[in-house]
């Protein structure tokens, strides 16, 4: 298909996959913290406004859950059908702490999604509160096996290598890698930050709507001082996660950077735009400002960064993706930054819940962070090949032996099903956000006793799925 | 160490699987049999029979996926790239019914025909590719030392084929009895009037693999037929025409539970039956679970989680069945 080999299919496969995915997960990391907090405040301060947002983004919580299932299950299965050497070498590491997350995942899927949902009122408020903080916790777990065995593949360490496979000798070790802390702190992070984008763009667009609400007012608030803290914080973290790179994955810095050779003594600049010239070995059009790349990246005036050059042309990733995946994230973040710090000033105005410019530029906010959590992941999957397992295994000595035709077929109807499907789930999401939060009716979803219906995520959610909502005249 | 770390993780793996046969078993022959139901009212009651409890036993397709992986990395990586295109859309089949049986209920009149139509095409399509990947298993892989050989259609054989349609018989009768447990009335009668040729049906496909696969493999046929083994395994072939006549017998009266439990009876001994024949290879024809270990720090390491958690599963999902125990009344909503 359009001339890609089958290995470049195999990673656009996966690659279109995850990403679907990881969206999911991203926004139910950050809805189950965000519940837990609502939850806090409604047993201290007993305002019904934190319950009529708990119930609100808790049908939210449930789709996205739902949601994040189905598409991990066909996670589950990728690494075997298409990475089939990959898990033949280093499955031993990775299966393992896969295998605690999916049973971390079922635990508490097992345990307290349920109570969490429907038990509003079969247990008391303080066993329901705790079972609240259980899923917030146990997305955190999830999400920490993931990012360990990801963060292994990036800077590896605690293994050996016995007869052609590896073998584990510290967990420890392996689980706490030089990159995983980063990158746990900047992904959890980065779930908050999105999720506050999202509930703050529904607030606004609610506001923007005329549907101004004590309900619709406080979600705006509580994600605008969210963003206001979280964006520099997340910064401060992007920034340790680069020396931390730059120690570790010194070719990956060098290819976001469009950094090709060092001039003997001579300071780093940093490449505001350009275009990286892979066959060249050059970065075209590059917009500099001097010096700045070697404070940025070590943190002195005149610093040294390697550049691609020192790396044999097979050892470069694509300077050319990263470079601009890597400027979308930053972009995007620098964004959120001005978001927050544009609410602190109509908040000190008085003027947070009716300005339409402010509220405007929220709503056109409310997927930056998802997409700045896309662009992310793309500048460290695509920065750390041409391997699999950094310096250990290349991406081409793990792909499963499939043709491209084969991969091809897979690829579109992956493409088919996935738009289908999580197509008409997001428009079903958006359609409950567009609803917003009511008032409390003394309605929550349970199985009903009678008919002992049941009790999973998406039963949480009562709305049909093709009855248009007519805005606005649905509350009052 | 004590322990044989190989042999407990392939009895969990072995384990979680034959719980995911007969549990999906019997909510995707509820979609196998959606086509010889018309009615509305009764579709939603056939759904409604398993809507407590569908995506909890998909959960074990999930950890037998993700526990393969991480006991036995080799089998994972040999037998998911040997298997890819039937995986692939066993997948897409899943995921199809999985969300036209939640979309289902939330659509209007104009939309839910085409639910249904996914809904029924996902099950059969799962179900078949699951019988499909079986056959290839049973019939083995090319393999060179511990490195996949063959192409990417080897898994498309005549046998297979037929074991893709065999299951569907078998998971047709899963969904049969089960509706007979959990349905009333006439619409009761009409899966009670099912039941016999399905069962049928199955008796005839479990009797062409048990003699098609001796025949094509003699490894096989010399475990199953050589002294003293033909007589120790006897009792399996012998309990499955008495469990098949058993179902034949009590479905003419009144029943309800009896006939479910049969058809678990007969999916058991036809598991059981496929394990004799392969023991202790997880990759047929050669390699075994032992050869395709993970280290035993791998396989210790799980065990852990694996010991603390499967219990709660286990609970969980046993009081989730009693919860939803009895008769599933027509018109009796989902919300």
């Amino acid at each position: 298909m359009f001339g890609l080999t089958a290995l470049e299919l195999a990673r656009i496969q996966f690659g279109f996959t995850i990403s679907f995915h990881i969206i999911f997960p991203a926004i139910t990391i950050g809805l189950a913290s965000y519940l837990t907090v609502l939850e806090g405040l409604w047993l201290w301060k007993k305002d019904v406004v934190y319950l009529e947002l708990y119930r609100f983004w808790s049908q939210i919580f449930a789709v996205t859950f739902a949601m994040g299932v189905v598409s991990g299950l066909v996670m589950a299965y990728q690494f075997g059908t298409n990475w089939s050497h990959y898990s033949a070498f280093a499955g031993s590491i990775t299966g393992p702490l896969l295998t605690n997350e999916v049973l971390t995942a079922f635990f508490l899927e097992a345990g307290f999604l349920g109570v969490m949902l429907f038990g509003w009122k079969k247990v008391g408020p303080g066993l329901h509160f705790f079972s609240t903080m259980m899923v917030a916790t146990g997305t955190l777990i999830s999400a920490t096996w993931i990012l360990a065995s990801n963060s292994w593949m990036q800077t590896p360490q605690g293994f050996e290598i016995i007869d052609g496979r590896v073998v584990p000798v510290d967990w420890l070790k392996v689980i706490f890698n030089p990159s995983f802390p980063y990158r746990l702190v900047h992904m959890t992070v980065a779930a908050y930050l999105a999720t506050a984008l999202i509930v703050g763009a529904s607030g606004a667009w609610h506001l923007l709507k005329k549907r101004d609400t004590p309900a619709v007012r406080t979600m705006l608030s509580m994600a605008m001082w969210m963003v206001l803290i979280v964006a520099p914080v997340q910064i401060a973290v992007g920034d340790a996660h680069g020396l931390m790179t730059r120690e570790h994955q010194p070719a990956k810095i060098a290819a976001i950077e469009g950094h090709w050779q060092n001039q003997p003594g001579a300071s780093v600049p940093l490449i505001l735009f350009g275009w990286p010239d892979m066959t060249a070995e050059t970065t075209r059009y590059a917009l500099e400002v001097p010096h700045l790349g070697s404070l940025v990246l070590t943190h002195s005036w005149n610093g040294q960064i390697a550049g691609l050059k020192d790396f044999a042309p097979e050892d470069r990733p694509d300077s050319t993706i990263v470079f601009w995946t890597f400027r979308v994230m930053v972009g995007l973040g620098f964004l959120m930054v001005l978001l927050g710090f544009w609410s602190l000033w109509v908040r000190w105005h008085k003027v947070l819940f009716e300005s339409r410019n402010f509220l405007r530029f929220a709503l056109i906010m409310g997927p930056a962070g998802l997409i700045a959590i896309l662009a992310g992941w793309m500048t460290t999957e695509i920065g750390r090949q041409p391997w699999v397992v950094y310096g250990v295994m290349r991406t081409s000595d793990a792909v499963s032996n499939h043709s491209a035709l084969e991969l091809s077929v897979t690829l579109i109807l992956f493409i088919v099903l996935y738009t289908a499907v999580f197509g008409t789930g997001i428009r079903y999401l958006l359609k409950l956000v567009a609803k917003g939060p009511g008032p409390l009716d003394g309605h929550f979803p349970e199985p009903s006793p009678e008919t002992g219906r049941p009790a999973r995520p998406l039963s949480a959610v009562p709305d049909r799925l093709d009855t248009p909502i007519i805005l606005g005249s649905e509350r009052r | 160490m004590g322990i044989d770390l190989p042999v407990i993780w392939a009895l969990i793996i072995a384990f979680g699987l034959m719980m995911y046969v007969v549990m999906d078993g019997f909510d995707l022959g509820i979609g196998i049999l959606f086509p010889f139901i018309h009615d509305r009212i009764d579709r939603d009651t056939m759904m409604n029979t398993v809507a407590p409890v569908w995506d909890g036993n998909e959960t074990w397709l999930v950890l037998g996926g993700a526990a393969l992986m991480g006991a036995f990395p080799l089998a994972y990586s040999v037998l998911l790239s040997a298997l890819y295109l039937p995986l692939f859309f066993m997948l897409v089949g899943l995921i199809l019914r999985g969300v036209a049986f939640e979309f289902r209920f939330k659509a209007d009149e104009a939309h839910r025909p085409i639910w249904d139509k996914a809904f029924i095409s996902g099950s059969y399509l799962a179900t078949f590719c699951q019988g499909v990947a079986i056959g290839a298993f049973i019939n083995g892989f090319s393999l060179s030392g511990t490195t996949y050989t063959g192409g990417g259609l080897d898994w498309l054989t005549p046998f297979s084929v037929f074991t893709g349609i065999g299951l569907i018989t078998a998971y047709a009768l899963l969904g049969s009895t089960w509706l007979i447990m959990k349905t009333e009335g006439a619409l009761q009668s009409r899966f009670k009037s099912m039941t016999r040729p399905i069962t049928l049906a199955v008796l005839i496909a479990i009797a062409i693999v048990s003699l098609w696969t001796p025949a094509e493999h003699r490894d096989i046929a010399a475990r199953w037929f050589s002294f003293p083994n033909i007589i120790v395994f006897s009792p399996v072939p012998v309990l499955v025409v008495i469990t098949t006549f058993a179902i034949q017998h009590v479905i003419k009266k009144e029943t309800h539970a009896a006939p479910f439990f049969f058809a678990l009876l007969l999916l058991f001994l036809g598991y059981t039956g496929l394990a004799i024949s392969l023991w202790p290879n997880i990759i047929p024809p050669s390699i075994s679970i032992r050869e395709a270990a993970a280290p035993p720090q791998s396989m210790g390491f799980i065990l852990v989680s694996a010991l603390f958690v499967i219990p709660f599963i286990l609970g969980y999902t046993a009081m989730s069945y009693y919860v939803f125990r009895g008769k599933v009344k027509a018109g009796e909503s989902y919300h």
